[in-house]
């Protein structure tokens, strides 16, 4: 077999934090030979950024690469000196950043720092790169590839962006290319133009590239082979189809089967069952602009509906509507079939007791500086009114419920807990009020997988304990057919579909709700073929939203 | 361009409304005195027939609210007033108005040695300052930076008479290179000028440097952090290339800022440096009148002052929104 | 002109020295990238530092440099004082403090230990004044030293003043009045300023934005600037009782003082109510004063306490620059900007009486270290909880 053109052995890296410097990365190698897309797949932590990065010789404020070698196409790319690596990059090695937005200089045109690495490398005149950015722009499918390059960052979407970095890194036709989660930061719809673009150019010029990224579905679409890292350890690595056919370390199967969760549906409600929320009507303005339109749904005892959409559908909007943080303008709220005074100031202390919250970010929905016991014993006291050593066995109680040990746990402050022991002491918060109805706000969009999993499965066990209702906010369409009884689909304020989990999830659908559920990428490497296929290749993406006008 | 032309306009309507309000502020303080001007002017001991007709000739005896307006209208023409000081009311009691020397004229050449002092220190203290902080930025955590940013703390730290004084003792007094007076007058030639302000004009940028360097410091290391400095170095782009291209751009804005912070900063900065040099500007002139509680001539310096300072924010604000690419180039 | 060849000279033999200390330095280093790679800027850069030192070696050999060898000793009892200090901090006191010491860069244990000196000489200046602040002991304008020879008298140390009181024993009292009443005059702003600003975050609406519209007016005017016009008005107010005068400034200080604390109070009480947490207090039914007291003033430490350290500073710096101008802090309390002035002329005797020159910069130079040492400190703390955020 030829020499691959890159060659990573016993790459081990270190990063500083405190004054010392640990290892984050502990010898991994890697080959990657011409024309070939490997995945670099793994949770937050992982160092898969770090790896692509060092892949380019480079390596970030704070971290140094400590032992091993990287080569590319021969060349010593740890010991070369910096001028001979300048050559290189943008030029032979380029690179895609995760956030277009903030990697595109905000001062500039699109085009002029499209050709800045071109015409620098002496690789084409100013004039020569300008007229193959525009054909780049069109294989990319950016609407005006004549005028879009004229624009600055600021003036274009966020998806257009992306391939239009996409475009800079082409610009030399470079042998190799790192995609560090290029499309982490887009609505599933925009994702999927993204990828096509991606794949698309990728395979036309024949270009070699690391796909970084932490969502299996996505890479099983990109890659030819698949590396998986764990805490900066290679786990295993193989092509495709045998990964995702034939798993063999527990760590990648326990990934996998992730997806595999999801709970029965239970019985519809009884035609003359009171809601427990009953949301009607509601209309809601931030200052002048109305962001939500006439939205109504219910949600009844021990259930579970999911409120789906893109971001800036409206959907977190409704939710602080019915804790009455933004009171409507217009419509009612009514718990257990009373009306519920529109702002949470002149409601009860017993009906804010019925309706609590948990958060996306666990980080900013504790208060860093008091104790776990102190944050879970102040609803207790406030609510309950138990004090002392009675509150202390209340919290010890619930601490055991989100299966959390108490003794060692009950003094400690939430920095000192990972992200998923903080979601489950918000999960503890609200239930120490004994609500009858949460809502949770995109509580597993910002945890890996396998954790995302294991507070899916205590909500679900909570209910069944409590009877519980949940308001389940995502936009993760896995998610929603693991937990969700009731789907709820909104788009711009606006309710655009609901019902059953099961009449949702069989067709025929409202055509949004279609596109949205067929944009979620499957764990099949011609799914995305599969669905151009279907769609055609001209009506993906923005395009489709834009057609249904 | 329509739209920055809305946005120039709301802020410089924002600012003139600040220095009305600043203007009653103003007017409202010296109000507050007990008694009157009158009382204040003639001390304990004065008749009554004195207090009144001065009352009088100053229309203390209108309404405040005329007054302020009064004022306000004489200040928006120039006319700022009688000063105390310079009015001998005791010899014109009775005889009419006051006719003393008006303010404006003790202040319009002293503004201008103040504007010259003010003028001579930003030119030695922006290009030092700004080269200084970016310099510190990009060699930060060396020796280099870990010894501007102890200069830097130091100077920021000492009162001015201090910094003023050291100066003094090396430059003037163990070395006579420059004076320690700095007696400037009218019909002075630039240069010997220019020697005479050196002293006070290098004690200012002590002070000013330090500001202006540290927060250029935070503000380039600020802008190197951001990913698309990273992406131009991804690109292979050579270190100057990427400063200046990329970087400067950026940079501009939150520079421009910083400087007319600092030289708002100056205004502050001014008041005691002229007063150790003797230096007459009208910064010296407040302290005086402070002393002798010279009012219009106090409330004429502090107006002048507080424009200074309000004009100097604006403009930074209106700069520093014209420097973004974002409201130059709407969508 | 010849100044200017010697100029050039000595540049273009600086960058020579850059070029050959790159060359060698790759040379006997074997081609190391730290030495190979090295920007020319850089290497200039260690030639100037080279240049420098030998500049000041040759200095301290001159004899006409007595202040450059008194600043450099300094410089070195001071920072060999940091040292030891940092030294005993890290093995004697509980874990924390311990633990505190061992990160701690030289320059901030150096300031730590002048707040206590500091804070020592204040408290007990009583004690350790040879004589009373406004008691006349001696001879009118006795030269320092302590010589009777040149004029002065073992008693007086550091002379006596224009009209005979003992100059030490002023400087320590100083210390009580400056820092005492600067260090009353932050309490105040910080207590007005603080409690409103973190009151308009937290209610926001009508009452956050008179507040804020109120104090952005009074920003507009330079603050020295407005405690100047202030202190004309309180002086007619204050007639001739000197104390009063005083006891106004406090006061004109801490409000104008106040809108800054109040800005910044404001700024980082709006950033913890948009926290997820008060969101869920508010939503649980808590009053305002839970919220400010249990949820947003715990988080709020530490840019507060560095704050404060700054506006100390600050209206340290204030007031000593309005008693340097005369219409600060009254006689017959001592204080360092009132003897600043009064001292200044003694400067011009520098050729001949080192120390006596060095008088008005003693009193000034107190001030400029308490402020250095401060912010030496304030600067280590916002370095440490901006590298623990990330």
């Amino acid at each position: 077999m030829a020499e691959p053109l890159l060659k990573i052995r016993n790459l081990t890296l270190e990063g500083r934090s405190d004054e010392e410097w640990t290892q984050i990365v502990n010898g991994v190698d890697l080959d990657l030979h011409k024309g070939e897309v490997l995945g670099l797949i793994g949770e937050s932590g992982a160092g898969k950024s770090t790896i692509g990065l060092a892949a380019m010789g480079f390596t970030r404020d704070g971290v140094r690469i400590s032992d091993g070698s990287v080569e590319f196409d021969g060349i010593d790319l740890v010991n070369a000196r910096m001028s001979v690596k300048r050559r290189l990059l943008g030029k032979r090695i380029a690179y895609v950043a995760q956030s277009a937005a903030a990697s595109f200089n905000p001062a500039h045109k699109l085009i002029d720092q499209h050709t800045e690495a071109p015409v620098r490398h002496d690789v084409m005149s100013r004039k020569e790169s300008e007229a193959d950015a525009m054909e780049l722009y069109a294989k990319l499918r950016l609407p005006n590839p004549e005028e879009i390059g004229f624009r600055f960052p600021h003036q274009v979407s966020g998806g257009q962006l992306q391939r239009a970095m996409t475009a800079m890194a082409m610009s030399c036709r470079p042998d190799l290319i790192i995609f560090d989660e290029p499309t982490t930061a887009l609505d599933v719809t925009t994702q999927i133009e993204v990828l096509t673009a991606i794949r698309d150019i990728v395979e036309q010029f024949g270009t070699a590239a690391i796909y970084i990224t932490h969502d299996l579905a996505v890479v099983a679409q990109m890659a030819d082979r698949i590396k998986v890292l764990f805490r900066g350890d290679e786990v295993e690595e193989a092509s495709t189809r045998e990964m995702l056919d034939t798993p063999q370390e527990d760590y990648t199967r326990s990934l996998w089967a992730v997806r595999s969760f999801e709970r029965p549906a239970k019985p519809a409600p009884t035609a003359d069952a009171v809601p427990v929320i009953s949301v009607s009507g509601i209309d809601a303005s931030y200052g002048k602009t109305q962001v939500l339109h006439d939205v109504s749904f219910d949600i009844h005892e021990a259930r579970t509906v999911a409120v789906v959409g893109e971001s800036g559908s409206g959907k977190s909007t409704a939710a602080r509507c019915i804790t009455g943080l933004l009171p409507p303008t217009n419509g009612v709220i009514r718990l257990d079939g009373r009306d519920l005074p529109l702002d949470y100031r002149k409601r009860s202390k017993e009906q804010l007791r019925q309706v609590q919250m948990i958060y996306q970010m666990a980080d900013t929905a504790l208060n860093p500086r008091k104790t776990i016991g102190q944050i879970l014993g102040r609803p207790i006291e406030f609510y309950r009114d138990i004090k002392g050593r009675a509150r202390r066995r209340e919290v010890e109680k619930l601490l055991d419920e989100v299966e959390l040990p108490a003794s060692e746990y009950i003094d400690r402050l939430p920095s000192e807990l990972s992200g998923g022991q903080k979601q489950r002491i918000g999960i503890a918060r609200a239930l120490a009020a004994e609500p009858r109805f949460i809502i949770c706000d995109e509580v597993t969009s910002a945890l890996d997988q396998l954790v995302a999993e294991s507070i899916l499965k205590l909500l679900a066990r909570l209910q069944d304990e409590r009877k519980l209702s949940y308001m389940f906010i995502t936009h993760d369409l896995a998610t929603v057919r693991a937990i969700a009884d009731e789907v709820v689909v909104m788009k711009d304020g606006e309710v655009v579909e609901q019902g059953p989990k099961t009449e949702m999830f069989t067709p025929p659908h409202h055509p949004y709700t279609d596109l949205l559920l067929s944009s979620v990428p499957e764990m099949d490497p011609d799914w995305l073929n599969r669905l151009l296929d279907e769609r055609g290749r001209e009506n993906i993406g923005d395009a489709a939203v834009d057609k249904m006008g | 361009m329509s739209n920055v032309l809305t946005i120039i306009l709301q802020r410089l309507a924002l600012g003139i409304l600040t220095l009305f309000v600043v203007s009653v502020v103003i007017f409202a303080a010296v109000n507050l005195l007990p008694g009157d001007f009158a009382q204040v002017i003639l001390g304990q001991g004065a008749t009554p027939e004195a207090v009144e007709s001065i009352r009088r000739d100053l229309g203390l005896d209108q309404p405040v609210v005329l007054r302020y307006f009064d004022w306000l209208a004489g200040a928006v023409q120039g006319d700022l007033g009688t000063s105390f000081a310079q009015a001998n009311f005791a010899s014109f009691v009775g005889e009419g108005a006051a006719r003393g020397t008006t303010v404006m004229q003790q202040i319009a050449p002293r503004f201008e040695n103040t504007m010259f002092l003010a003028g001579v220190t930003a030119l030695i203290a922006v290009p030092f300052a700004v080269g200084l902080g970016i310099l510190a930025a990009l060699y930060r955590d060396t020796a280099f930076d870990k010894g501007t940013n102890i200069f830097a703390l130091t100077s920021i730290s000492s009162p001015e008479f201090f910094l003023a004084y050291v100066l003094i003792l090396f430059l003037a007094v163990l070395n006579p290179w420059l004076p320690s007076l700095s007696n400037i007058y009218d019909g002075m030639g630039l240069g010997e000028r220019l020697q005479r302000t050196l002293l006070p004009a290098l004690t200012l940028t002590l002070v000013v440097t330090a500001h202006m360097m540290r927060m250029t410091r935070a503000a380039i290391i600020n802008l190197l952090a951001s990913p698309y400095i990273e992406m131009a170095r991804l690109k292979g782009m050579k270190p100057m290339h990427v400063i200046v291209r990329h970087a400067l751009p950026n940079a501009l804005a939150p520079i421009i800022n910083v400087v007319a912070l600092n030289l708002a900063y100056l205004i502050t900065g001014v008041v005691v440096v002229e007063v150790v040099f003797v230096y007459p500007g009208i910064g010296q002139l407040f302290v005086d009148s402070v002393k002798i509680r010279d009012i219009p001539v106090v409330q004429a310096c502090c107006l002048i002052f507080a424009a200074a300072y309000i004009l100097l924010n604006l403009l930074a604000d209106i700069l520093s929104i014209l420097s973004n690419p974002r409201v130059r180039h709407p969508k | 002109m010849s100044g200017w060849l010697w100029a050039f000279l000595i540049l273009a033999g600086l960058l020579a020295a850059a070029w050959a200390f790159r060359a060698a330095g790759t040379a006997v280093t074997k081609n190391r990238p730290y030495f190979r790679d090295m920007p020319f800027t850089v290497a200039f850069g260690y030639m100037v530092a080279v240049a420098a030192v030998a500049g000041g070696l040759w200095l301290w050999f001159q004899p006409g440099a007595v202040f450059f060898r008194w600043a450099v000793q300094f410089f070195v009892a001071a920072a060999i004082a940091a040292f030891l200090f940092r030294l005993v901090g890290r093995h004697v006191g509980p874990g924390v403090t311990r633990k505190a010491f061992r990160q701690m860069p030289l320059t901030a244990s150096f300031g730590i230990l002048a707040i206590l000196v500091y804070a020592i000489l204040a408290i007990f200046a009583p004690v350790l004044a040879p004589y009373g602040q406004s008691e006349v002991v001696g001879t009118v304008n006795m030269l320092p030293g302590g010589n009777p020879a040149t004029g002065g008298d073992p008693a007086h140390p550091l002379g006596t003043d224009q009209i005979g009181r003992d100059l030490l024993s002023r400087l320590i009292y100083g210390a009580q009045n400056t820092v005492g009443i600067a260090f009353a005059t932050t309490c105040i702003a910080f207590f007005l300023g603080g409690s409103l600003g973190f009151l308009a975050a937290i209610i926001g609406g009508w009452f956050d934005n008179i507040l804020a519209r109120l104090v952005d007016v009074l920003m507009a005017i330079p603050s020295l600037i407005f405690a100047l016009l202030l202190m004309t008005i309180a002086s007619a107010w204050a007639g001739s009782q000197q104390w009063q005068l005083t006891l106004y400034m406090v006061f004109i200080i801490a409000v104008i003082d106040s809108t800054r604390v109040f800005r910044l109070a404001r700024a980082v009480g709006q950033n913890i109510v948009v926290m997820d947490y008060i969101e869920a207090a508010k939503l649980r039914g808590e009053g305002l004063g839970y919220l400010i007291f249990k949820e947003v003033l715990p988080n709020a430490t530490a840019p507060l306490l560095a704050e404060f350290g700054l506006r100390f500073c600050f209206v340290f710096l204030t007031i000593a620059a309005l008693s340097f101008l005369g219409v600060g802090i009254q006689p017959p309390l001592a204080d360092w900007g009132t003897m600043v002035r009064d001292l200044a002329q003694f400067i011009n005797f520098a050729a001949f009486s080192p120390l006596a020159a060095a008088l008005p910069l003693m009193a000034a130079g107190a001030i400029a270290l308490l402020t250095v040492a401060v912010n030496f400190v304030v600067d280590w703390m916002l370095h440490r909880s901006s590298g623990l955020k990330d």
